[in-house]
């Protein structure tokens, strides 16, 4: 700023004293303000509309859940801790906690093996690979309805697709609108079909991001491409894979759209085997009960299983990072039990088992521990911007 | 080479001999830098073939007739000119509205991404490139929203929009979707990285005033990164189901409320549900076509920043 100063110092005219002395013009202080309250302008229209739709609306779930309210008549006398007792001995909220689970799980493991899979393969040198990207991402943008829609065809009990490919490798056609099980299998597929794409860039793009020597300095180890592939990139892109399992997490347990519409009800089916807690929650508020104040209960309580499963989330993923690079003391420990192995072992007679890495090359540091081989320098993203906010998730 | 007697250097012997063994054998090194085989593009190949399949079965499903169907599992392996006839039957359908829910979906569509990437820029400038006191705190504020389910503080929404008549009218879909705290994240990580201190200083110095600078110089650094939400958040609104199943009603409804309209209507007439089904898509795949370069690098942009 200094450096175009709009005064000119170079010529020392000698009336320069007789000059008044500097006021700060209006439009001066006008631009004095303007650095310092634009800051808070710009950010405040996020803020206030964030606070009006999202923050106050889910701490206003706590105040509905503690009242009698109902869709019609509206708010009712003060009744504490009633919807929440009345919530936890209907027995249709814990199935649909259990379908919720039980799909969540059916979704997320897979998911995550598949997309890193097909993420391996993307990251090669491919001709058209834009194309293959594009590819991948198809399913994303077909609305989770439609998806359940066609899927809900796809996997019809008589006459499905699903059950004809079955019979052709020998296997008798499944119940998949009558059996518990096989219904959270399907509903899982819809979700898997629409985002094991997404996820799939994402591990792709952490993937590129790998070192190129750490391969160069695998192959001379000699390990093949399998090895290079579970030594050297699946370490590499763990931050990445604790990343989408938390996203995946929020959303995967906040699942609708493809229960709603993979039956005619789309309220879980006769039994409400394949009903989430969403759905749950839907069908109290606005279904056959109509009681807000006992959905506002349920959506509390999922709340708290969201939050629960995350921190459980977050405190297994703290543990694999830290186990990963600088695990010191596990290594420490696991040291002294490898040279007590080797000692035993020695009293027996025998060689120790350590396995040396294939290929004929000794190890770097003997009786090193497992932990990943190549030291990560930069980690690719924890906390990357990729997916999808809470809110928007499926 | 010299680089086996590098190896034999730094590694012993063993490992050049090895090292050298496997140059033979053509060991092919991970990553991109490895050319893809035939297996590759099987697998890939295979991989489209899944992702394309259910919506070309939509097709098939939308060209047959509903006993055909009931009684094959693939009716018929082409597509016919019949599917016509359903988009014709839902189009024209006054009970589905279909013309009205396009129009729902786009205007809910293009507010709601002007609206997010306007927000998010100005906010994420805010937090990336200018100084003001709780700016940290504030930032991790965002970042720890964008983990809370919002979606279930759908209760009181409903109550309040249903308190100052919005209830089955667009803009109760339009206004919470006005901003997002990913946006904002986002917008923060790529102006923090895209937007250098100079420019903004340079405008600054030629006297303009602080929203100039943002419009003139920090917009168009943003560009890239805000056609990548832009677009994210289109398609997120676009096949959004759950808040506008609660808030509109089937005679003023957006695309996905057409998909559950064709399902409680023709529930037997399985082949024009999916006719419209399809139809229903058909927009989103029209733009992937042109824009999906884009969405693609956009995610990939994202997944590695930060």
């Amino acid at each position: 700023m200094a450096l175009l100063s709009p005064t000119k110092p170079a010529q020392p005219r000698d009336g320069s004293d007789d000059r008044p002395p500097r006021r700060l013009g209006f439009s001066q202080r006008l631009g004095r303000l303007d650095v310092k309250v634009s800051p808070y302008l710009y950010i405040s229209p996020f803020f206030l509309l964030f606070a009006v739709v999202g923050l106050f609306p889910l701490a206003y779930t706590a105040v509905v859940s503690v009242y009698e309210w109902n869709l019609l008549g509206g708010q009712g006398e003060f009744v504490g801790m009633q919807n929440y007792v009345d919530v936890l001995q209907q027995p249709t909220f814990w199935k649909s906690v259990g379908n919720t689970f039980s799909i969540f799980l059916f979704s997320s493991v897979p998911q995550v093996i598949m997309a890193i899979t097909i993420a391996a393969l993307l990251d090669q040198n491919l001709r058209a690979a834009t194309f293959w990207r594009m590819g991948v991402l198809v399913p994303f943008i077909v609305a989770p309805v439609a998806i359940s829609m066609i899927f809900g065809r796809l996997f019809a009990d008589q006459y499905g697709f699903i059950n004809e490919l079955l019979g052709l490798v020998g296997i008798d056609p499944i119940a998949w609108h009558g059996d518990r099980i096989a219904s959270h299998v399907a509903i899982a597929t819809m979700v898997n079909y629409r985002w094991t794409g997404y996820n799939t860039l994402i591990f792709l793009a952490a993937m590129q991001a790998v070192p190129r020597d750490l391969y160069e300095a695998a192959v001379i180890d000699g390990a093949g491409r399998v090895r290079q592939f579970f030594s050297v990139t699946v370490p590499q892109i763990r931050a990445t894979v604790i990343f989408v399992v938390i996203t995946s997490t929020v959303g995967g347990m906040q699942i609708f759209d493809e229960v709603r519409m993979y039956d005619a009800g789309g309220l879980g089916g006769p039994n409400r085997d394949w009903m989430t807690t969403v759905v749950y929650l839907y069908d109290v508020a606005w279904g056959n009960q109509k009681n807000f104040g006992r959905a506002a209960a349920v959506a509390w309580l999922l709340f708290l299983i969201i939050v629960a499963v995350g921190m459980v989330n977050f405190l297994m993923t703290q543990r694999i990072a830290t186990a990963g690079p600088k695990g010191a003391k596990i290594s420490r420990r696991h040291t002294k039990r490898l040279m007590a192995e080797a000692r035993a072992a020695a009293a027996r007679g025998e060689t120790p088992t350590t396995s040396a890495p294939p290929g004929g090359t000794p190890g770097p540091q003997p009786g090193s521990p497992p932990p990943p081989p190549v030291d990560p320098p930069p980690q690719p993203s924890a906390d990357s911007p990729t997916t999808n906010s809470g809110e928007d998730v499926r | 080479m010299s680089s086996v007697a590098v190896t034999a250097q730094t590694a012993g012997a063993g490992a050049a001999r090895a090292a050298a063994k496997r140059r033979q054998r053509k060991v092919p090194l991970g990553g991109s830098a490895r050319r893809a085989g035939r297996l590759t593009y099987f697998l890939l190949g295979a991989v489209l073939l899944i992702s394309i399949f259910p919506l070309y079965y939509t097709l098939l499903l939308g060209s047959s007739d509903p006993v055909a169907i009931a009684q094959n599992p693939i009716p018929q392996w082409l597509p016919d000119s019949s599917l016509f006839s359903q988009f014709a039957t839902v189009i024209t359908d006054s009970n589905i509205n279909f013309w009205k829910a396009l129009w729902n979906s786009t205007l809910i569509g293009v507010f709601s991404s002007l609206s997010v990437v306007f927000f998010s820029t100005l906010a994420g400038y805010s937090f990336a490139k200018l100084n003001f006191r709780g700016r940290g705190p504030l930032l991790v504020f965002v970042i720890a929203t964008m983990a809370v389910p919002v979606q279930l503080g759908i209760i009181p929404l409903y109550i309040l929009m249903s308190e100052i008549g919005w209830y089955g009218q667009v803009q109760a879909v339009i206004v919470p979707g006005l901003v997002t705290a990913f946006g904002v994240f986002w917008m923060t990580q790529y102006l923090s990285e895209a937007l250098p201190y100079e420019l903004i200083e340079a405008a600054r110095v030629d006297g303009a005033s602080m929203f100039r600078t943002f419009w003139s110089v920090a917009m168009p650094a943003a560009l890239p990164a805000a056609a990548m939400l832009g677009l994210f958040q289109f398609v997120q609104q676009w096949t959004n189901y759950f808040w506008p199943s609660i808030i509109l009603t089937s005679d003023n409804p957006t695309l996905p409320l057409v998909v559950q309209s064709l399902r409680d209507n023709y529930f037997v007439d399985y082949s024009l549900v999916m006719g419209g089904v399809f139809l229903v898509t058909l927009p989103l795949l029209i733009m992937f076509f042109f824009v999906g370069r884009q969405l693609v690098a956009g995610i990939m942009a994202g997944a590695v920043k930060g």
